[in-house]
């Protein structure tokens, strides 16, 4: 069907993004040369936050393939291309595969020689073994959101629509399975890890819905940047808006319960093995990100997207979307940049945010929103095989 | 028929009767055009453009859910505080007497508990229910709105309501099955 690719608007969109990739790209060139240290763990910041947003692009679709509803229909293409661009990212975490001793103290002998504790974990925290389960993960992502459009572009082609959402809705299932195993262990292996000391079982948890919140944001604010223009706005209605805006608070709330309750343990534990964690992150400046996230991550936005007329408006949803996805940043920073800072024994650093932290974060970000958009134009941008879809379009052409 | 006064039959309203939800709402969308307000419509199952076209955009029960929320909040956190700090201040694991990460759960719970009970209590107050008589039900086939018909009903009570005019007026309806009076 034709006049149903991405509006013409994203041109501009697809330049700035990669002019701001290419600057962010030449600014963590003058790092690497001036502090490679610094930049290999500014680039893992910056790398963590762009790919969450890929990944939670991913679980969306495929959650989506078992639930069904209209909301997911007319944003199934930009989360595909989202999650298209994973591959693209295996590329980007080349930096941390290079920065690994920069990194992660259990890939440096001194401190594995010095720490009887690192020891003990080497056997699961050793750079092969991370290499290759990193290499794991990228490939489970590649296939499922290969298979996701592939099966999604016979569906719009009009092949065997009954066998083919079958089989989506069996990539739904299984691919969720794989998506909390290889999100977990991911978050352990990229995140948790900074600190080899430290652990908390529901890490991987916390990145899954933070990843979903972030994917969800995001696709708020395309929708509501696009969702005017043509094609999407010949399907898109208030009460698809009015979905997005309570998937989003649900994800703020699911996010702030898993907090807490990884708070409200290790609080009431007060183990030593475990308690560090908080007490790193409450001091020295760290507190006030502490304080900002349980203002502008829960209170804020639970309180205004209770409201109904505000989540069934696209551009005021997408103002809380846009607040959503700063704090986010806020929130990955705050969960590892404390231990990025502060592993060679000198205490507990306080907040002290590099340039290069914001460079890589450019950098990461143009490049991944210059082949977010590639990915989008490549097809059309409404899933026409859906009946849901068919429906609503020819409703509107008559 | 029982009548009051002098010879004005004292009814509750006109009912019009569809076939389909398509109808029902396109009825409420012009009865409501037409400047009628106590108008109810009965259909088997939740119709969502029938409430907007009825012109029930905005209920008093969201204020009423956050207020029993925002109570349950402020009594459960107090009742914590008042009986951890100042009745029975007691030292656990030397912690402060007021641990509020400890208060936070019960009074998550207490929120949702008396918001919760407030939305059940206030859809039943706000309905005036339980209502063991309902005029509508002496229409012989209004047995059918549970089922596979769809009602509309304009109330006697409505300012603009004339017994002829109202009725011709849903007579007049697209798709309309058939219109009756509402007695008492």
């Amino acid at each position: 069907m034709k006049g149903l690719q991405a509006p013409a608007a994203l041109d501009g969109l697809q330049k700035g993004a990669l002019g701001a990739g290419v600057a962010g790209l030449l600014l963590c060139a003058l790092g690497f040369f001036t502090n490679a240290e610094q930049l290999y763990r500014s680039w893992l910041f910056g790398f963590l936050f762009w790919t969450g947003i890929a990944i939670g692009c991913l679980s969306i679709t495929l959650i989506h393939n078992l639930t069904g509803g209209l909301w997911g229909l007319v944003i199934r293409r930009l989360l595909e291309a989202g999650a298209r661009t994973l591959p693209w990212m295996a590329v980007l975490f080349l930096p941390v595969a290079f920065g690994l001793p920069h990194i992660y103290p259990w890939a440096r002998a001194d401190v594995v020689a010095a720490d009887a504790l690192v020891r003990m974990k080497t056997a699961y925290l050793n750079a092969p073994f991370f290499l290759a389960r990193a290499v794991f993960y990228f490939g489970v992502w590649f296939l499922l959101s290969h298979m996701q459009s592939r099966w999604s572009d016979e569906l719009d082609r009009g092949v065997n629509y009954l066998k083919t959402s079958r089989r989506l809705r069996g990539l739904g299932g299984a691919g969720l399975l794989l998506m909390g195993l290889t999100i977990t262990f991911s978050a352990v292996d990229w995140a948790m890890s900074i600190n080899p000391h430290w652990f908390s079982t529901v890490y991987g948890v916390l990145f899954m819905v933070g990843q979903a919140l972030s994917a969800m944001a995001f696709i708020i604010v395309c929708v509501a940047r696009f969702g005017g223009e043509d094609p999407l706005s010949r399907v898109l209605r208030k009460e698809q808006v009015h979905d997005l805006g309570k998937l989003m608070l649900a994800f703020v709330m699911l996010w702030a319960y898993i907090s807490f309750t990884q708070f409200l343990i290790i609080w009431a534990g007060n183990l030593p093995e475990e308690i560090p964690f908080y007490i790193q992150r409450l001091q020295g400046g760290w507190q006030y990100l502490a304080l900002g996230l349980v203002l502008f991550h829960f209170a804020l936005p639970f309180a205004v997207l209770l409201s109904r007329d505000l989540k069934r408006n696209a551009r005021t949803l997408a103002m809380v979307a846009a607040l959503v996805l700063a704090i986010r940043v806020v929130d990955l920073y705050w969960l590892i940049a404390p231990d990025l800072a502060g592993h060679h024994g000198a205490g507990a650093p306080g907040l002290h945010p590099h340039w290069m932290d914001l460079a890589a974060l450019l950098a990461v970000g143009g490049v991944w929103l210059t082949l977010f958009v590639r990915e989008l134009r490549g097809r059309p941008l409404l899933p026409v095989g859906e009946p849901e879809i068919k429906e609503l379009l020819e409703a509107r052409a008559s | 028929m029982r009548r009051r006064g002098t010879g004005t039959p004292d009814i509750h309203g006109v009912m019009a009767e569809f076939n389909t939800p398509h109808d029902v709402v396109e009825a409420a969308h012009r009865v409501h055009a037409q400047g009628y307000r106590k108008v109810d419509a009965y259909s088997p199952y939740p119709i969502e453009e029938l409430s907007h076209a009825l012109g029930f955009h905005h209920s008093p029960l969201p204020l009423l859910v956050l207020l029993g929320g925002i109570f349950g909040l402020v009594a459960v956190y107090g009742l914590q505080y008042w009986s951890a700090v100042i009745e029975y201040p007691m030292n656990i694991g030397g912690r402060p007497l007021h641990s509020w990460p400890a208060f936070v759960v019960p009074t998550f719970d207490g929120t949702i508990l008396f918001a919760s009970l407030t939305a059940v209590l206030g859809v039943l107050a706000l309905n005036g229910l339980p209502e063991p008589y309902h005029p509508v039900f002496n229409v012989p086939t209004f047995a059918l709105a549970s089922r596979d018909k769809f009602f509309l009903c304009i109330e006697a009570r409505d300012p603009k309501f004339d017994r002829d005019k109202t009725r011709d007026l849903l007579r007049a309806l697209p798709g309309v099955v058939d219109v009756v009076e509402v007695e008492h």
